[in-house]
């Protein structure tokens, strides 16, 4: 296993201080729960989301070079982020950084204006918390610390666009076995497998939920999730599991518009990836913030013992 | 299904027959013409330069029009008009009349990204169709998109605290398109979360709301990112060759 992920930065993110509240409360319930040190960075910023490279790309490079430097300066190696979006704006930012004269340009120049250094790409490893548990436990480790199996619980893995989209900000990925796979992720499935889940085959795992347009262009983004929503279904899936902030608020919301606007009603639930691993792992419902997610899932959770 | 691309049929190509006779066969009635025989004189050969200047738009000069954005787009798969492909053909050859029968709908891209994972030729087809718009909108073809309305929201949030309160992006969002707060699935999906959460969680995010996140000593970031973006807002305009009260949506 990967010594160097036993004790790593934690960039959270604005999303996880507000809607994305569980997914904070089960990273860390599950970084205890597991033994890893999370260190969360001091004083750090918005990554830029989907919004700020619209306005422009190269400033969104600067927000995320100010915080990967704050990691190097705490004397971190590796930052995990669990949301696809705060994830995907550190890998860009690293790839700029290396790649793009203009970017490297205006980075240097916005940070000598704002009085700290610029950051030095290559310093500090950029990983998802998908990374972070796979590498630093792997799955023989979980299946040892499971307690409470999540036996038999059908699950649909859904992992969005920004985990692996566009492949050329991932050089890591593609790279054979034990690499994940940017055209047909797995990290996820591996480890809610070893937690218990039976994995559903689900075609939709990196389809797109429109969360950039999720209140700009409601219809779209609703007909998108219900897309995703319905093969859930179809595909018998009790769960489906998230591991991204924007894309698991875009899905409930629009279950809940989906419904109320366009008369469509589905069943399948939606959980953080960390809360079923929290809840395989023993902690409770509560202790995962279950009754903090918009979807219900309470009841399906106490059906199965899992509540 | 068939890929089916974009359709050639239009009310405008169609001339109705109403009596014409084929060697003994009556083949009256509505005949779509395709295109038109014409000669084009007003191609905008400024139209890829300009698009290019914009961020996102660097590497439209990269396309040979192979397809595979349009092949894989999330978008095109619901609204077929949604065609990548196609628009970077006619901005590069400087068609405007015809992608501004399409300008309604171009800032709906979602940035889903496929295109670009999929692009032979490093194109960044999603950049292209954020400057297209962008461009659009600069050029006064389009009002503001509700994507450009909400990015801006969002984004001088951060660059004025370092950070995003989203119940404070959404309230504003809403106030700035007209439209209510109270829509009648986000009323229930709170309804349903407020039954479930302990009051010390529900004063918790009241208080957020009060004391908003920020980002400590962020003031000189502040600044350098104002100071950028006046610099950039310059140097767009004079690339599209606006005066300098024209195109200020940054």
């Amino acid at each position: 296993m990967t010594q160097a992920y036993q004790k790593v930065a934690y960039y959270p993110g604005c999303a996880l201080e507000g809607t994305a509240h569980a997914y904070d409360r089960s990273t860390r319930a599950v970084a205890k729960a597991l033994g890893l040190e999370i260190e969360e960075l001091q004083n750090w910023n918005c990554c830029g989301a989907m919004e700020v490279k619209s306005t422009d790309p190269k400033l969104q490079t600067y927000l995320s070079a100010r915080n990967l430097g704050i990691a190097a300066k705490m004397g971190h190696t590796a930052v995990m982020a669990p949301c696809n979006g705060c994830y995907h704006n550190l890998k860009k930012a690293e790839y700029d950084l290396r790649n793009d004269p203009a970017s490297i340009e205006t980075e240097k120049r916005i940070s000598t204006k704002a009085g700290h250094a610029s950051y030095q790409p290559g310093t500090v490893e950029t990983i998802h918390a998908l990374d972070w548990i796979k590498k630093a436990i792997g799955e023989d480790g979980l299946r040892a610390r499971v307690k409470k199996s999540l036996s038999g619980l059908k699950v649909a893995n859904y992992y969005g666009c920004m985990y692996s989209r566009p492949r050329h900000i991932f050089p890591e990925k593609d790279k054979g076995p034990g690499s994940e796979s940017t055209l047909k992720p797995h990290f996820m499935d591996d480890v809610l497998g070893a937690a218990g889940a039976v994995n559903v085959e689900f075609p939709l795992k990196t389809a797109c939920c429109g969360g950039a347009h999720t209140l700009s262009d409601s219809d779209t983004s609703t007909r998108l999730v219900l897309n995703i929503l319905t093969t859930a279904d179809a595909c018998g899936a009790d769960v489906i599991a998230t591991e991204c902030a924007t894309c698991h608020s875009g899905l409930e919301m629009h279950q809940s518009r989906g419904e109320k606007v366009f008369g469509k009603k589905t069943n399948v639930k939606i959980l953080y990836f960390t809360q079923l691993l929290g809840l395989a792992l023993g902690l409770s419902a509560r202790q995962v913030g279950v009754h903090e997610n918009f979807s219900d899932s309470v009841g399906m959770l106490r059906a199965r013992g899992l509540g | 299904m068939p890929i089916h691309e974009k359709s050639l049929i239009r009310p405008e190509n169609i001339i109705r027959h109403e009596s014409m006779n084929l060697q003994g066969v009556d083949v009256s009635g509505d005949w779509s013409t395709f295109i038109g025989s014409r000669t084009i004189t007003d191609y905008n050969e400024d139209m890829q330069d300009e698009i290019a200047a914009l961020p996102g738009g660097e590497y439209i000069h990269r396309c040979w029009q192979c397809g595979s954005c349009t092949n894989t787009c999330t978008v095109n798969a619901i609204e077929a008009r949604f065609n990548p492909r196609y628009w970077i053909y006619l901005i590069r050859i400087g068609l405007e009349e015809e992608l501004l029968r399409d300008k309604d709908i171009l800032w709906q891209c979602v940035s889903c990204n496929k295109c670009t994972y999929t692009c032979p030729r490093d194109v960044v087809p999603e950049g292209v169709m954020k400057a297209t718009a962008h461009w659009l909108e600069l050029k006064g073809h389009t009002p503001d998109s509700p994507s450009t309305i909400f990015d801006r929201e969002f984004s001088n949030q951060i660059f004025a605290t370092g950070k995003v309160e989203e119940g404070r992006v959404l309230r504003r969002f809403f106030a700035s398109t007209g439209q209510a707060l109270r829509q009648p699935w986000l009323e229930s999906m709170v309804i349903g979360l407020v039954s479930r959460l302990p009051v010390k969680m529900l004063l918790r995010l009241g208080l957020s709301a009060v004391l908003r996140p920020k980002t400590r000593k962020w003031s000189k970031s502040r600044a350098a990112i104002t100071d950028y973006l006046q610099q950039q807002g310059r140097a767009e305009r004079r690339a599209l060759h606006l005066s300098a009260g024209e195109g200020t949506h940054v």
